[in-house]
């Protein structure tokens, strides 16, 4: 099925005079994972927002699962679940207790919230955190359960705002994983991030936004492929052949050092064949080959012509 | 108004309205748990009363019993007792407003808050939830100032009937106050603002006939206190526990009741629909 999740049309927002969103145009499929991708202040946040109905927009038209996140604000919460970049969990009751909470607020009736809460407990590994107050939580154990009361009623959209900014690499790749099960099991994403390798790791689709802005938006090799930087790197065994080698492909750069060969490329089969043959015809002996592909920091860059997303991501 | 539907668990979306109750109770339970979890603000609001009680009777009692109408200056502390007593319930009611309005404040800056905020569950129900616990922590706290009172030798003359209908009345109030504290705990910005804010519901019991009666105020005090809405509130318990007059009282205490209720009431809801989050 390819219908869209969310359809998101002209969509505007300012505060006083600061425009944090300028004619945003977005689309998400059915089950699977939109990246939104920007610096701190892009407007990532503000677009979460409206489209959870936290927030309503100033001007164009915005669609969550059918329903309209202005008309029918109740019709789209019934069916999306936000969790944020601050967490929000109620900190004075303990894990089970926040999502009994969840669980009756979703109207699951006794018998199935108490399997839900068990079952949420396991699957996030929360089990021994259960009963204890979430001032002894550590910040992967929080977002794990912040997402746990996310699902609690499974619903068909979710946000996620910044779900890995602050975890450590561990968290991170469980919390990966955890959405990568839920889009195997058909649910539909919409993922704020400020880290291109998280991008890159889950999305079908990435948008990029910037200054309230959607500067690019397709699949994560699409975006690679918009900016030159792409290369053949090709190492040998011996300066002669190195340089015989330089003789041959005349774009390419030379480094005595480290006696390798960089070759300018798209990165696709074709080139790389031609370059093969070149090399073939000449017998030279290639010690070592690597291709590089533009990777999104490149991306960034190209399409800002800053390097923000650098910075942030340290 | 409907309880849960259990047929439809999935189908809050289509119906948020019709779980106003049971979500109310849901949210109820919440400020409970934190009640129990975090006494400190809960003992705070007993004990304040507590404390003016005690420094009313007996230090300033001996002396402002004896200038009360028609008492025998030998048992002004006994008589100041008596008098007193309704003023400080209805102290002790406002007091709870400072708890609820600071918890409130608290708890719209929570992610929780926004959670809710994103989820099919009514608007009323999120802040019932708080007026209903506020209403339930005053109540406790007006049953053990009271003891307090009877402890020291407060001797009320009254009925079953009438202690039902003080009784009655007090809830009322402490509800309608309640969302009134809660309006407060979302407007202010900041929670320090919210904690003070109350305060002035705290000094109006005075500025009306709970300490003293309004016709030894100067005239233009007076005019106030009479009818301010503290003022029938204190003489209708001061009529049902210790039989003294009611006239018009009881019928202005309920209409005040209703009014602070009511416009308490769409205070909070607008804001809090107003105020959007982040």
């Amino acid at each position: 099925m390819t219908t869209s999740a969310i359809e998101v049309r002209g969509l505007r927002k300012s505060y006083g005079a600061k425009v944090v969103l300028d004619d945003v145009d977005l689309t998400v499929n059915a089950g699977t994972v939109t990246a939104l991708l920007g610096p701190n202040g892009a407007g990532k946040t503000t677009t979460v927002h409206i489209l959870s109905t936290l927030v309503r927009p100033d001007g164009g038209a915005a669609t969550v699962a059918g329903c309209d996140v202005v008309r029918n604000p109740d019709g789209v919460r019934a069916q999306i679940g936000l969790t944020g970049q601050f967490s929000a969990v109620d900190n004075l009751l303990t894990g089970e207790e926040n999502l009994l909470l969840m669980a009756r607020l979703r109207h699951l009736g006794a018998k199935r919230s108490a399997t839900r809460v068990t079952e949420l407990l396991e699957q996030f590994d929360l089990v021994e955190a259960a009963r204890k107050p979430l001032a002894t939580y550590s910040g992967g154990m929080r977002r794990r359960l912040d997402l746990a009361m996310t699902l609690v009623a499974t619903p068909r959209v979710i946000f996620l705002d910044e779900p890995t900014t602050g975890l450590d690499p561990r968290s991170r790749h469980t919390m990966w994983d955890i959405v990568r099960g839920l889009v195997a099991e058909g649910t539909t994403v919409l993922l704020t991030t400020q880290y291109l390798d998280e991008a890159d790791e889950l999305a079908d689709r990435i948008a990029v936004l910037d200054g309230g802005k959607i500067v690019a938006n397709g699949t994560p090799d699409e975006l690679k492929r918009l900016v030159p930087g792409g290369h053949i790197k090709l190492r040998f065994a011996d300066s002669t052949a190195l340089h015989t080698a330089s003789g041959l492909l005349r774009e390419s750069t030379l480094d005595d050092v480290d006696l390798a060969l960089t070759v300018p490329s798209d990165g696709g089969v074709h080139a790389l064949r031609t370059v093969l043959d070149s090399l073939d015809a000449a017998n030279l002996e290639v010690a070592d080959l690597s291709i590089h592909t533009p990777d999104l920091d490149d991306v960034f860059f190209a399409l800002t012509g800053r390097v923000e997303s650098k910075e942030a991501q340290s | 108004m409907t309880t849960i539907n259990a047929a439809h668990p999935h189908a809050a979306g289509a119906g948020g309205k019709s779980h106003v109750v049971a979500d109310s109770i849901t949210m109820l339970r919440r400020n409970l748990l934190h009640m129990i979890r975090y006494p400190g603000l809960s003992v705070f609001t007993i004990m304040g009363p507590v404390v003016i009680l005690l420094l009313f009777v007996f230090v300033f009692g001996g002396t402002l019993g004896a200038g009360l109408p028609g008492v025998d200056p030998a048992g002004g502390r006994a008589a100041y007792l008596a008098y007193v007593m309704p003023g400080i319930l209805a102290i002790t009611i406002a007091g709870g407003a400072g708890g609820t309005a600071t918890t409130v404040s608290m708890d719209m800056t929570e992610g929780i808050t926004a959670r809710f905020r994103t989820m099919a569950i009514s608007r009323a129900s999120v802040l019932a939830g708080h007026v209903l616990g506020n209403t339930i922590q005053t109540l406790i706290a007006v049953a053990l100032v009271l003891g307090v009172g009877l402890a020291i030798g407060f001797r009320p003359n009254a009925g079953a009937i009438e202690w039902l209908a003080a009784a009655g009345l007090m809830v009322l109030t402490a509800y309608a106050i309640s969302w009134l504290a809660v309006a407060m705990g979302i407007q202010a910005k900041s929670v320090e603002t919210a904690s003070n804010l109350p305060l002035l519901l705290v000094i109006l019991p005075m500025l009306g006939s709970g300490f003293v009666p309004t016709d030894s105020m100067p005239a233009w005090m007076q005019g106030f206190a009479d009818y301010q809405p503290f003022t029938p509130i204190i003489e209708t318990i001061r009529g049902l526990l210790l039989g003294t007059p009611l006239g018009w009282n009881a019928a202005l205490a309920v209409g005040w009741c209703v009014v602070i209720a009511v416009a308490g009431y769409l205070w909070s809801m607008v804001i809090y629909e107003r105020k959007s989050v982040r």
